[in-house]
């Protein structure tokens, strides 16, 4: 297997969670908020589910388990900022420190142990192929989180619900005049982004790297953030975004297999170096940011 | 839907004035209810609520020994929060003081690492100047990428600290790693002119404390009293009147966060020529993410940070105790620092708010 083969096959796994914790923060700022605390939604849910899967659960309980625990904090988040219009940045961070802080706390006695990941189904066919065949053997949750992408792009493109969180998101107070609850779409919303957040951590702790080691998300919440702006708010280009990510980590890997005399820790930092390198350059297009961005994001509703 | 928010959702109801009584008591409010909250969540663990407590919020103030050591923790996370609060008035949200702190230290060891014979009470001065150059630099990256290129600044310190962390570590385990070591990921131990003098003999306190306490009266002048800081408190409070008044958005972001880079690479200085005496992992603990919780707990006001930053020291200091004596996780401590502030801007809010539960179109109504 040579290198273009091995990020082509890896990619899309190692995307995953990328993928899933930026579609949730994407509707989350659609709807007009800011969470910042997706790193610590992220490591919560890799402990739950770790913890779950553990025991025997299974993983299929271990993503309702890490959903429902992230969602539950990041439902802490919206109260704090929507019901008490407490200041989003400082609360995204706090939630932040928190759920790393309960990660590192519930997953103590889990460090180093490791569980069994998903097996991985293949299209027949199209595995086949010949370089990009291994583009077409996934674990099950990737071929959800493609589906949920094209779900989130249609809700966005057709649906009513995407066209209301959308309004919520761009004049609050205009959507409250027609008749909507702002407070109730974005708090549905920020629950959304938090549930997501969790499948994230979930999919990156059972299945990516069944392996628990504290601080294992390792910065990748807070790249999600970062796909929402590179992506421009727009579902297919965070979908791409994330596949670029996927690619740099992996890249890393295959540099340090094949023995490239490049220090690890500067292949470590590469999806960092990439992140602020691409945030550079298109947040320059103040054009492109103003076009797609959210006008109310960050902003508290006052009736 | 509306009908239940009628008869479930209060309305908030801006304040004419918050009360300065309110201001000062909310804080401390707000430590109760975490402290009330988190020994709950002890009990849950099988733990003794009454030895945590002991062990985590008294043990540190109880003998001088270990209330040395929180003024020698506190020395840092106040430093760090005075320059970060600066920003975080003007809405400059540099979190990447960790990655400052990181780069102020690496600044500061080049000279005792490069000139270990090096002798003179020069040293540690110019190993200070050079960890706030450090800081400074890092910082700089991020004003650049904000101004020029509009990049968030959140996203991109938080990344820089991410990129400070693997180049501490490229150092520790290549080019600086100290050759008699056993492999530790450590430098070389500093020679003695390279640290900063001891300021209360029989403990590890030193100079620097004196240099913190300083700046941030210096800080306190410059946000009260001086009108490069009245700019910089519109421009966050108010960015159009700044617009208006010709206050420049571009100089407000490089001051804000220059000063937050210096800030915190003068404390990963100290700590390099304090308490640690070399270049080694353990000198990124997280003090630039929990300086931001002390900047917000200490009303982002520089008297205000002080005592904050005195007791998160102490909570650093009470965690340790509590891992000795109660086996309770040192993670414990950063549960407290994050539900800490949660509760601090809950509480906040009612002092910003008035909550009523009617509905507004209903008042003046029978």
């Amino acid at each position: 297997m040579n290198a273009i083969e091995f990020i082509l096959a890896g990619m899309l796994a190692a995307a995953t969670p990328f993928l899933l914790a930026a579609l949730g923060e994407l509707v989350v700022e659609r709807a007009g908020v800011l969470n910042l605390g997706v790193e610590g939604l992220m490591a919560l849910g890799a402990a739950l589910a770790f913890i779950v899967v553990y025991h025997g659960g299974g993983h299929f309980l271990g993503f309702v388990a890490a959903g429902l625990g992230s969602a539950v904090l990041a439902l802490i988040f919206a109260a704090i900022t929507l019901g008490f219009r407490a200041n989003q940045v400082a609360t995204g961070l706090a939630i932040g420190i928190l759920g790393q802080g309960l990660s590192a706390l519930f997953g103590k006695t889990y460090e180093s142990l490791t569980v069994k990941g998903l097996p991985k189904l293949s299209i027949p066919g199209l595995s086949d192929i010949p370089i990009v065949g291994g583009l077409f053997v996934q674990d099950i949750v990737v071929w959800l989180s493609i589906a949920a992408t094209v779900t989130i792009w249609a809700m966005f493109a057709y649906s009513k619900i995407g066209l209301v969180v959308r309004a919520v998101g761009e004049n609050p107070k205009a959507a409250h005049a027609i008749g909507y609850h702002v407070i109730a779409v974005r708090f549905a919303a920020v629950a959304f982004g938090g549930a997501m957040a969790g499948f994230a951590g979930a999919y990156a702790a059972i299945v990516y790297t069944p392996l628990w080691a504290d601080g294992m998300i390792a910065g990748r919440g807070w790249i999600a953030i970062a796909l929402v702006v590179f992506g421009t708010w727009l579902t297919g280009r965070i979908f791409l975004g994330a596949c670029l990510f996927g690619a740099v980590s992996l890249m890393s890997l295959a540099a340090q297999a094949t023995g490239l005399n490049v220090p690890s820790q500067l292949l470590a930092s590469l999806p960092y170096l990439v992140t602020i390198i691409v945030l550079g350059i298109i947040s320059a297009d103040r054009r492109l940011l103003k076009l797609n961005g959210v006008a109310s994001l960050g902003e508290p509703f006052e009736r | 839907m509306s009908a239940l928010s009628a008869t479930f959702l209060p309305t908030l109801v801006r304040r004419e004035r918050a009360s300065l009584a309110a201001t000062l008591a909310a804080p401390f409010i707000a430590l109760s209810v975490t402290t009330v909250l988190n020994l709950g969540l002890y009990v849950l663990m099988g733990r003794n609520p009454v030895d945590v407590f002991y062990a985590m919020l008294l043990e540190p103030f109880l003998s001088w020994a270990s209330f040395s050591e929180v003024l020698l923790k506190a020395g840092p996370l106040l430093l760090i929060a005075q320059g970060l609060a600066i920003g975080f008035r003007a809405k400059v949200f540099n979190i990447g003081a960790e990655g400052q702190f990181i780069l102020g230290a690496i600044f500061a060891s080049a000279i005792p690492i490069w000139f270990p014979e090096a002798t003179g009470q020069w040293i540690w001065p110019l190993m200070l100047i050079l960890g706030v150059l450090g800081g400074a630099l890092w910082a700089s990256l991020t004003a650049f990428w904000r101004v020029r290129l509009n990049a968030n600044e959140i996203l991109v310190s938080l990344m820089l600290s991410l990129v400070a962390a693997q180049l501490l570590n490229y150092l520790l385990l290549g080019p600086w790693k100290d050759p008699n070591g056993f492999n530790f990921p450590q430098s070389v131990m500093f020679q003695y002119d390279a640290m900063v003098p001891i300021l209360i003999s029989g403990t590890r306190v030193n100079v620097s404390l004196l240099i913190t306490i300083a700046l941030s009266l210096a800080a306190w002048v410059f946000m009260q009293k001086s009108f490069a800081g009245y700019k910089l408190q519109v421009g966050g409070l108010a960015p159009r009147a700044a617009g208006y008044a010709g206050f420049k958005e571009s100089r407000a972001i490089w001051l804000s966060l220059l000063i937050g880079g210096c800030a915190a690479g003068l404390a990963g200085a100290a700590e390099v020529a304090g308490p640690l005496g070399q270049l080694q992992r353990s000198i990124s603990t997280g003090y630039g993410y929990s300086a931001i919780i002390v900047a917000y707990l200490g009303g982002l006001h520089p008297i205000g940070i002080v005592v904050s930053a005195l007791f998160m020291a102490a909570l650093y200091i009470g965690g340790d105790n509590a891992m000795v004596s109660a086996n309770l996780p040192i993670a414990a401590v950063r549960v407290f620092q994050g539900s800490l502030l949660l509760a601090y801007l809950v509480a906040i809010a009612f002092v910003r708010y008035r909550f009523e539960w009617r509905r507004a179109a209903y008042r003046g109504q029978p």
